[in-house]
């Protein structure tokens, strides 16, 4: 049976702690919103992106999602601004706005 | 193995086998690394991921919270070679008791400090046994997860915090160990050498042939930190680019001890043009320093001879 | 009933490797384990047994290719002595912190320095804080059938807890003595198939294993551990009374050798217990009230049960293999003398140094230490046995 992570938090008493802190399941990091840390936030310009997606494999925090050869817009949730896609975009179609 | 063509945009489609929500800093090079050999798992393939304890391992494992698509085991900083290795061991085994019928790929990451220095010894012990897994460095040239402390493949008068650049010191002593030679002379099947250029077409390919060439193989993916090296975060690809344009990381491959430069700058450019944006080479620009930089320039120009020797043979 | 042999306690650990036919087993030589990881290897040479063998390049390797082979599903172990013990220490905690049940075939020998190759109980009376449980055996008929229990009781779901068989180095391992081995098939029956819930190599789903744990789940999780280490005492219990019944030997934390109306008895570990055995067949033939309690299991440390077999003794040797340069008393000796405060035992207790770096441990050894106790009443409370002064 997969892991119920929201079980655990810093509240839960030690028979809640899974043992050896294995987790079972897989990319529970969703849950941990990092788009918090971010102090300028990227733009796409939907006009100037021609869907190249040279943004998308530069990005550290997998917060661009392609489906079916498009890019859609930011995960939010998690991008934490580092603004390595504005800079890679070749169009210009990205910018950096300051704060969240 | 039959190279496949690089599709650009099918592979970016595929599903993300890294999860955001890890804790890496903004603008680390270390996930990039991650992302782009994760991609070149055939769909349907399963994975066991292993890691060096390092910034990697504990930012993306960071109890309750795994970034990892796939099964992953971090056991501790010296030995994520020889813990993948009783994984795949163990595959081999259930697999010819029948009690697993799936196909694993065994793929395990460490830093510069956990490949070349302290874990050196448990990755050579997975070459040499020849492994079916795939041993990724991301080297990001210091230990950067305890404070930017330097490595054995840190390079020659890089300011660290433990060689730090004083009225004494211009910083670190030695030159950077090569480690790919060091894991071709194993005598495994492949060893390829990438970083961060373009589209991901040669890291993509590199990791493909890693993963799917039998035996053990390993990949050395040069990973800029943006506060070890303390350039401005945005600018990694172009840091990356400079790195291959100057010679300094160049693109390589070893299979079965042959060895291929993937790519020849047209215009081999100056060590400088790399080593000017990063803070921790500033003291080579001051006035007086213009013989250190020439003694780095003439160790590039070294290896690079020495490479293009390796690969004519 | 069973099969008559002559084996050494190498010999006998290697036949029950064999008899359960393990997944993994990683191991770098060390004297005097080194012929344990030979024997397999040579099962695997000539087709005897489906495991698979990796030659790694250290022990601290071993015990990090065992874990991998553990957490993902296979049956492993490995085998070590002393420095061997000493490289892969992290691993050892690693091991009991991630709830892997993985073996180690422990052969007893003295830590360096100077180097030595001869037993004492330093390498694993180091690690006794690791989180294994340690079994310890007086021969190599307990090595084997100790062996034997060891996947049952790490595996038991209620456990899952990491498990160190220990021999005494050369003593036990390299001497030959009478054995009598279970069939194959009842060993087989008796150990049964590891099957675990999680594991990495399950298709149906993926686990993560070995995180970063902050201090708000640190010290919840050491409580896990604590908990499971508590319910091994009953899982050990019951394996070795289930033994007991397919083999006729039965094993509990303990073993007493004329204890029950003993007035002066000398609590000791290993090989050494044989010893003792003989002066106590000496001295009760002399009309003296002695016996001897062998501590079988250390880990979990079965406080309550030695203070209670102990209540009737007016004196007590502890004897301790291992220094703990405290200054003061050995692991046996300051573990046991806290048992006993705690049972409001009034008893003499006196903690003995013996046999460290292989130093002969005799008959006449053990009865003067029985004479002391029984005819002194201001010893000394920590002493070596057979130093030059």
């Amino acid at each position: 049976m997969a892991t119920d992570i929201s079980k655990i938090h810093e509240k839960s008493p030690w028979q809640d702690i899974t043992p050896g802190n294995q987790i079972y399941g897989a990319g529970t990091s969703k849950d941990f919103m990092t788009g918090e840390w971010r102090t300028q936030t990227p733009v796409l310009d939907a006009e100037k992106c021609t869907q190249c997606l040279l943004c998308t494999p530069v990005c550290p925090d997998s917060c661009i999602p392609v489906k079916d050869m498009k890019r859609e817009d930011f995960d939010l949730e998690h991008c934490k601004g580092c603004g390595i896609c504005a800079k890679a975009c070749p169009f210009g179609a990205i910018s950096m706005r300051e704060g969240q | 193995m039959e190279r496949k063509t690089y599709n650009f945009k099918e592979t970016m489609s595929k599903p993300e086998r890294l999860a955001p929500g890890h804790r890496m800093c903004a603008g680390c090079g270390g996930t990039i690394a991650v992302r782009a050999v994760l991609r070149a798992l055939h769909e349907g393939d399963k994975a066991v991921i292993g890691n060096a304890t390092g910034c990697l391992e504990v930012s993306s494992f960071m109890y309750p919270y795994t970034a990892w698509e796939d099964s992953y085991i971090h056991n501790a900083f010296e030995n994520a070679g020889a813990t993948l290795s009783g994984v795949e061991t163990a595959y081999n085994v259930l697999k010819k008791k029948g009690k697993i019928n799936d196909t694993y790929k065994f793929i395990t990451f460490g830093g510069d400090g956990g490949t070349y220095d302290i874990g050196l010894q448990s990755l050579s012990g997975a070459m040499e046994r020849n492994h079916d897994l795939v041993y990724v460095c991301y080297d990001n040239g210091a230990y950067m997860n305890t404070g930017i402390q330097r490595s054995s493949a840190t390079p020659m008068y890089a300011d660290t915090t433990t060689t730090p650049v004083g009225s004494a010191s211009d910083g670190k002593l030695q030159n950077r160990k090569d480690l790919a030679s060091i894991i071709a002379s194993h005598d495994v099947p492949y060893v390829g050498q990438s970083t961060f250029i373009g589209n991901f077409k040669d890291l993509h390919q590199k990791a493909e042939k890693a993963i799917y060439t039998e035996g053990a193989c390993f990949l050395n993916i040069m990973a800029p930190c943006p506060r070890g090296w303390r350039y401005e975060t945005d600018d990694i690809m172009n840091i990356c680019k400079l790195a291959v344009e100057t010679c300094y990381w160049p693109l390589f491959e070893v299979e079965h001890g042959k060895w291929t430069l993937n790519y020849e700058p047209k215009k081999k450019l100056p060590i400088e043009d790399f080593l000017r944006p990063q803070g921790r080479f500033k003291h080579l620009f001051k006035p007086g320093n213009e013989h250190l930089l020439e003694q780095f320039q003439q160790e590039v120009d070294r290896r690079w001879e020495d490479l293009m020797f390796m690969c004519s043979r | 009933m069973g099969i008559r042999e002559r084996l050494s306690g190498n010999e006998a650990v290697a036949y029950a490797i064999k008899q359960i036919n393990p997944d993994v087993m990683p191991a770098f030589p060390i004297t005097p384990s080194t012929e344990i990881p030979q024997y397999v290897a040579g099962y695997i040479a000539n087709g005897e047994i489906d495991t698979e063998f990796i030659p790694v390049e250290s022990e601290h390797s071993s015990m990090s290719a065992t874990l991998g082979a553990s957490a993902a599903g296979a049956r492993a172990l490995t085998a070590t002595s002393s420095c061997g013990m000493a490289l892969m220490w992290e691993e050892l905690y690693v091991a009991a912190s991630n709830r892997l049940p993985v073996v180690l075939a422990l052969v007893n020998r003295a830590l360096s320095g100077p180097i030595n190759i001869n037993c004492d109980h330093s390498d694993s009376m180091g690690a006794r804080d690791s989180g294994w449980i340690q079994i310890y055996a007086e021969n190599n008929q307990e090595a084997y059938d100790n062996f034997l229990q060891a996947y049952r009781i790490a595996e038991h779901k209620d456990v899952r807890l990491p498990v160190m068989i220990c021999q005494d180095g050369f003593i036990t391992s390299h001497a030959v003595e009478n054995i009598e081995l279970i069939e194959d098939d009842k060993v087989k029956a008796f150990v049964g198939e590891y099957n675990p819930e999680n594991y990495l190599l399950n298709a149906e789903q993926p686990m993560a294993v070995g995180p970063y744990a902050t201090s708000p789940y640190y010290m919840e999780t050491k409580k896990g551990q604590r908990e499971a280490m508590i319910n091994a005492k009953d899982v050990i219990l019951e394996v070795g009374r289930e033994f007991g019944a397919m083999s006729g030997r039965s094993y509990g934390f303990y073993e007493g050798y004329q204890l029950e109306d003993a007035d002066y008895v000398m609590v000791i570990i290993g090989s050494a217990a044989g010893t003792a055995k003989d002066a106590v067949d000496i001295l009760r033939d002399a009309g003296k009230k002695v016996g001897i309690l062998k501590v079988r299991v250390f880990r979990p440390f079965p406080a309550k049960e030695l203070a209670l077999a102990l209540q009737n003794a007016k004196a007590i040797a502890i004897m301790d293999r291992a220094e703990s340069f405290s200054g003061e008393g050995g692991p046996l000796g300051t573990e046991l003398t806290t048992a006993l405060f705690h049972a409001k035992s009034t008893a003499k207790v006196v903690n003995y140094f013996y046999g460290l770096g292989g130093r002969d441990f005799r008959v006449e050894n053990a009865e003067a230490v029985f004479e002391e106790i029984a005819s002194k009443d201001n010893i000394e409370p920590y002493q070596y046995i057979g130093l030059r002064q």
